[in-house]
């Protein structure tokens, strides 16, 4: 399955938001299945086997959350939840219960374009690829090795911890109970100081200004993310 | 001779401008000296000739009691009807106030000043019906008899032996803007009773009789002619001081009323009020307590407890002095405060002791030499409250047990050792024993005491100096020295302490209210008022307390100790205080049937509740008149506290709803302009598109797609600001608070600005070492990206914006400073309040900005402000409190524990 040519399934009750999409995803070449409630979504998944899910939380049938536990289920298929509650308690929830991503209306086309990219390419192909790049940084995973701009770096074992669970998942937003949960063990979903400090220590070998972070990006009250070029 | 004439009186020219300005209505009285004399009947004769002026007259209450003359006067003016009610079966009339307030007429007939109200009614008193009246701007005529005038009720009950119970404040017939007297000589009245034309209450014949004799009349007709003649006086001096006429003006008087023990009390304080009432004087009530009070019978004291209360409800200063002798204390007084005159009741001591001790009188008149001395006699028979017999106190036998022992003891040791000691060493034991008896167990025992010292004395010394069967003069001078030194050290030691208790006792109410007011002054909120209040009314009387507050219609216990039984007959006791104001149930005259005493919550502004107070056991003795002084004193330091709480939340209520409402018109303004703007950009760049869009070339389709893009994007930005306001506004803002770092907070503000920011120069300076600081990492995120991002938009592209970060006394300070134009120092202050541009310019924000960053870090606890920086520029401070986030040692530690399992990255 290329990143092209996807077929994506749009749940949203919305009319506007559906021809929107459907213009913006025609135009890249994706096939557009459309649903207006949950439990035509639900089937459509059944029945159509989209590649990707594009879903609305404030539907009239089933509150999406719902919609992406139900899916959750038996399902593995990336879901990008499209919603005009910009929250973080809502993001967290939505992330918990599975959903790949979380981008908030109104939203640029092109962003939307690179998440379901980043969705796609995770749910194909684990990364198994033993070395990692992007920009300056580059970890070889199979040598526990952490380089910037060729030089080597020297992280702790929680600091490189938390850089292969960001690079295992580059792009997609990591909740902090997800990370505290990989890192640390289960327990420690609730010790967020810890995580905090060993992010800063993180930025401030990997990151040229730590105050302007490059790679390691913080999404306000969810998690980190991993930023790939 | 305008020069040569004074400058007015300012004083007096207050006095005058108050008395024009205090109220809108004009207030006349029609006073008379008895029933009859035609004040009814001449005030509706005025009231006509002003109908006939063309004035808007309405007979509110008249009472003609079927005379024909006053019957034919009400001919042709409007009359009111009177509010029928039903009150336990019996059909009553009363004035219909609000109807009359909703005529509003220009003058309004009311008759009978004095009259009592019937239950039920708004007002206990009709004076107070008219006092609403004359504030609501309606002239008032109405009609008094002198009995009925507050301080003269006492000397008309003399005159005439009938009590007067329904009596009129004399603030209400001085204030009065006009008081026309209605005159007819005695003899006349007395020839119109027996023609029948006097309305003589059926039920009261006879005392009517007697009432309306020529002497009685009399005496009231001066009484009421004197009164008027004092108020004319006052009026003219007042009008001699504004308008600067040179007089002889009376230098400052001042009275003082030496209040004591008994009926006379009472009296003393109605002729001192008199007395500066006539001298135009201030006065004051003093009451010296000496050990004695303190054994008088609680009915005496209560008295003085009540004679204290009338003298401040008749306009006096009330003083209690503490010290041995009166006339001491009161001359002390006297001198140091300017006393011109004293009001004395007669000694009522015996002769000997007068001689001895000399009377208030003699006192005065020998160490004064400008004050003149009033003294009055005490009253006897009809007037004077019923004199209780006092009541003995039961006699404690224990100190006179010891007193006997002890002194027999050391007295006939003299006796048993009679080689040893000495009678002079006796002597000298004996006195001993005498002060020791006296300091001890009080004055009774001590006198047994002396009085055994010299029995046993006689019995050790008398057979040795006896000679020949005689005793020697010497030796009976010794006794005679022994016992009288020894009655008068007994007695003299004893007041000591006696006087040593009383202050002891006076300062421990002082120290009890000290303590509640020091609470009080303390509590910031109503709960924590009300819980001072009964924790120390119940700590200091060792009672079950409750507190009632006017609920919705009813009255609601609020808070209470122990168990308080607020059944509904209790509750019917509270809602009775409240209604009037006066104490009531357990221990009062007023349903004493109640379980507890309920007391007013009185302020000068009303009652703002009641106060129960219950015994906690039954055991527990009654209330001294002394204890309940104090728990008055402590219920009125609570009506202060709680009206002022109460007065802190109404403006508080006022000041969120007037907030509110000022948002609300700026938000329709904001509306309008800043959410159509773009709107308008977006409709019409789409619009072109639709229309034309095949004629534009590319590049102005581009242009018109950017258009409405950016307005897109700002709409946005609009609608999260209004949705954060509303938040906060809301008090829907629930903080997720969470260790963060700051470089993460200022780093993520950064990259959430994106182009915003980019190629422009920011410093960023953080000190190290800062802890981990406890905030809602969005919302600080939020207002981080806010404040830089007017930094950039404020200033000039070329210059660099600086973000600072230091921990400042147990506070996280951010500093975001521009180089941009400042702000002008006037609006410094307002900035940040909603709506509020500081900067003019170019801008497309609604000034919610601001407003919210501060409501997301006052959420937070900490403060933002905003400065002028030196050098030209803005500079935003916020600060965060540290404390809310775990120090950063304990952040470190299980990072080092992780590290020291040392999982190599080789």
């Amino acid at each position: 399955m290329s990143e092209q040519g996807l077929r994506v399934l749009v749940v949203d009750d919305e009319r506007a938001i559906r021809r929107l999409l459907r213009a913006a995803l025609t135009s890249q070449g994706h096939t557009v299945i459309e649903a207006e409630t949950a439990q035509a979504g639900i089937s459509a998944v059944t029945i159509e086997h989209p590649d990707l899910i594009i879903l609305d939380l404030g539907l009239p049938d089933l509150d999406g959350i719902e919609v992406v536990r139900r899916l959750r289920e038996w399902s593995t298929t990336p879901i990008i939840v499209l919603s005009v509650r910009s929250h973080e308690d809502d993001k967290m929830a939505a992330l918990d219960a599975g959903a790949d991503d979380y981008i908030t209306k109104p939203f640029a086309t092109g962003e939307l374009a690179a998440r379901m990219r980043v969705a796609v390419r995770h749910a194909t192909h684990q990364p198994t690829e033993p070395i990692f790049r992007t920009g300056d940084l580059t970890v070889d995973l199979a040598r526990r090795v952490v380089l910037i701009a060729g030089r080597e770096i020297d992280l702790t074992a929680v600091e490189y911890g938390i850089l292969k669970a960001l690079i295992a998942h580059a792009g997609k937003v990591l909740t902090h109970g997800h990370l505290l949960t990989h890192v640390w063990g289960p327990g420690y979903q609730n010790q967020r100081h810890l995580l905090q400090v060993n992010v800063s220590n993180l930025r401030r070998k990997v990151e040229a200004d730590p105050t302007r972070p490059r790679y390691v990006v913080t999404e306000p009250g969810v998690g980190y993310r991993l930023i790939e070029n | 001779m305008v020069g040569e004439r004074e400058r007015p009186n300012p004083d007096a020219l207050l006095t005058q401008a108050k008395q024009e300005e205090s109220r809108a209505g004009k207030l006349k009285i029609f006073l008379g000296y008895a029933a009859g004399v035609g004040k009814t009947y001449a005030m509706l004769g005025a009231a006509r000739q002003r109908q006939a002026e063309g004035v808007d007259v309405v007979v509110a209450l008249v009472e003609t009691h079927h005379r024909k003359e006053t019957e034919a006067l009400l001919e042709g003016l409007p009359v009111t009807p009177r509010r029928r009610f039903e009150y336990r079966g019996v059909v009553l009339e009363e004035l219909d106030l609000d109807a009359v307030l909703a005529r509003r007429p220009q003058l309004a007939i009311v008759d009978e000043l004095a009259h009592t109200n019937a239950p039920g009614s708004r007002h206990a008193r009709r004076y107070q019906d008219i006092e609403e009246l004359l504030a609501a701007g309606i002239d008032v005529y109405t009609t008094l008899n002198i009995q009925h005038v507050e301080s003269l009720s006492d000397v008309v009950s003399q005159i005439t032996g009938v009590v007067i119970r329904e009596t009129v404040p004399d603030q209400v017939l001085e204030g009065a803007d006009e008081v026309i007297l209605i005159d007819l000589p005695p003899d006349e009245l007395i020839k119109r009773l027996h023609e029948g034309k006097v309305y003589v209450p059926e039920q009261a014949g006879t005392a009517i009789e007697k009432f309306f004799r020529p002497g009685n009349l009399t005496a009231l007709r001066e009484l009421a002619l004197r009164h008027l003649a004092r108020k004319v006086d006052r009026q003219m001096r007042t009008y001699m001081g504004a308008h600067g006429i040179p007089g002889p003006w009376p230098a400052g008087e001042r009275v003082l009323v030496c209040l004591a023990p008994g009926p006379i009390a009472e009296r003393l304080v109605r002729v001192g009020r008199r007395l500066a009432a006539t001298l135009d004087a201030e006065w004051i009530a003093v009451f010296v307590e000496t050990p004695e009070y303190s054994r008088l019978p609680d009915a005496e004291k209560d008295r003085i407890v009540r004679a204290q209360r009338l003298a401040e409800e008749l306009g006096a200063r009330t003083e209690t002095l503490t010290g041995i002798s009166p006339p001491q204390e009161i001359v002390q007084y006297a001198l140091t405060h300017n006393v011109t005159k004293i009001v004395a009741g007669a000694s009522r001591r015996p002769l000997i002791e007068r001689l001895i001790r000399g009377s208030l009188v003699d006192w005065i008149l020998r160490h004064t030499e400008n004050i003149d001395v009033y003294v009055i006699s005490t009253p006897s028979g009809r007037s004077a409250s019923p004199a209780t017999p006092p009541r003995r106190r039961p006699v404690a036998l224990l100190p006179y047990a010891f007193a006997l022992v002890i002194a027999s003891a050391v007295g006939l040791s003299g006796t048993v050792f009679p080689s040893r000691l000495e009678p002079v060493n006796l002597t000298t034991l004996n006195l001993l024993v005498v002060v020791i008896v006296a300091y001890y167990w009080g004055r009774g025992p001590a006198i047994l005491a002396a009085w055994l010292s010299a029995a046993t004395f006689y019995l050790a010394v008398a057979p040795r100096l006896t000679v020949r069967g005689v005793v020697s003069p010497q030796f009976l001078l010794t006794l005679t020295g022994l016992l009288v030194v020894g009655l008068v050290i007994g007695t003299l030691t004893s007041r000591i302490r006696e006087q040593a208790q009383a202050a002891r006792a006076r300062e421990a109410s002082t120290a009890a209210l000290y303590a509640l007011s020091r609470d009080l002054a303390a509590a910031s909120s109503m709960e924590e008022i009300l819980n001072a209040v009964t924790r120390h009314i119940s700590s200091v009387f060792s009672r079950q307390v409750a507190i009632f507050l006017p609920g919705e219609g009813k009255l609601e216990m609020v808070v209470q100790s122990g168990d308080f039984p607020f059944t509904d007959n209790e509750r019917a006791v509270a809602t009775w205080v409240f209604a009037h104001g006066e104490p009531a149930g357990r221990g009062t005259e007023t349903l004493p049937a109640a379980k507890a005493r309920y007391l007013p919550l009185k302020t000068a502004q009303g009652i703002r509740g009641v106060l129960g107070v219950l015994p906690a056991a039954d055991t527990l003795p009654a209330l001294g008149p002394e204890q309940r002084h104090l728990m008055e004193a402590f219920a009125s330091q609570a009506a202060v506290a709680i009206e002022r709480a109460q007065l802190a939340a109404e403006a508080r209520r006022t000041q969120v709803l007037q907030e509110t409402e000022r948002l609300q018109s700026a938000l329709l303004n904001s509306i309008s302009h800043d959410l159509r703007t773009p709107l308008a950009a977006v409709t019409g760049a789409l619009s072109t598109l639709v229309e034309n869009g095949n004629a534009l070339d590319d590049a102005t389709r581009r242009e018109l797609l950017e258009t409405a893009r950016e307005a897109a994007q700002r709409l946005n930005r609009l609608v999260g600001d209004l949705l954060d306001m509303t938040r906060l506004q809301g008090g829907a803002l629930r903080l997720r608070k969470a260790p963060a770092d700051i470089q993460d907070l200022i780093g993520t503000s950064l990259s959430q600005l994106g182009d915003a920011v980019t190629g422009r120069k920011i410093e960023v300076d953080v000190a190290p070492n800062i802890p981990l600081v406890s905030v809602d990492f969005a919302l600080i995120t939020r207002v981080l990206a806010n404040i830089v991002e007017n930094a950039v938009k404020y200033s000039p592209p070329e210059t660099a914006i600086t973000i600072r970060a230091r921990s400042v006394g147990g506070n996280l300070e951010i500093m975001v400073a521009d180089r941009g134009p400042g702000v002008p120092e006037s609006n410094l202050g307002q900035m940040s309040g909603k709506f509020q541009r500081g900067r003019t310019g170019a801008n497309n924000g609604t000034g919610l900005g601001l407003a919210i960053c501060r409501g997301f870090v006052e959420a937070h606890g900490g403060h933002i402000t905003v400065e002028n920086r030196p050098g030209g520029g803005l500079t935003v401070f916020f600060t965060l409190p540290l404390d809310g986030g775990p120090p950063e040692e304990a952040a470190r530690i299980p990072d080092e524990r992780t590290r020291s399992e040392g999982l190599s990255r080789r």
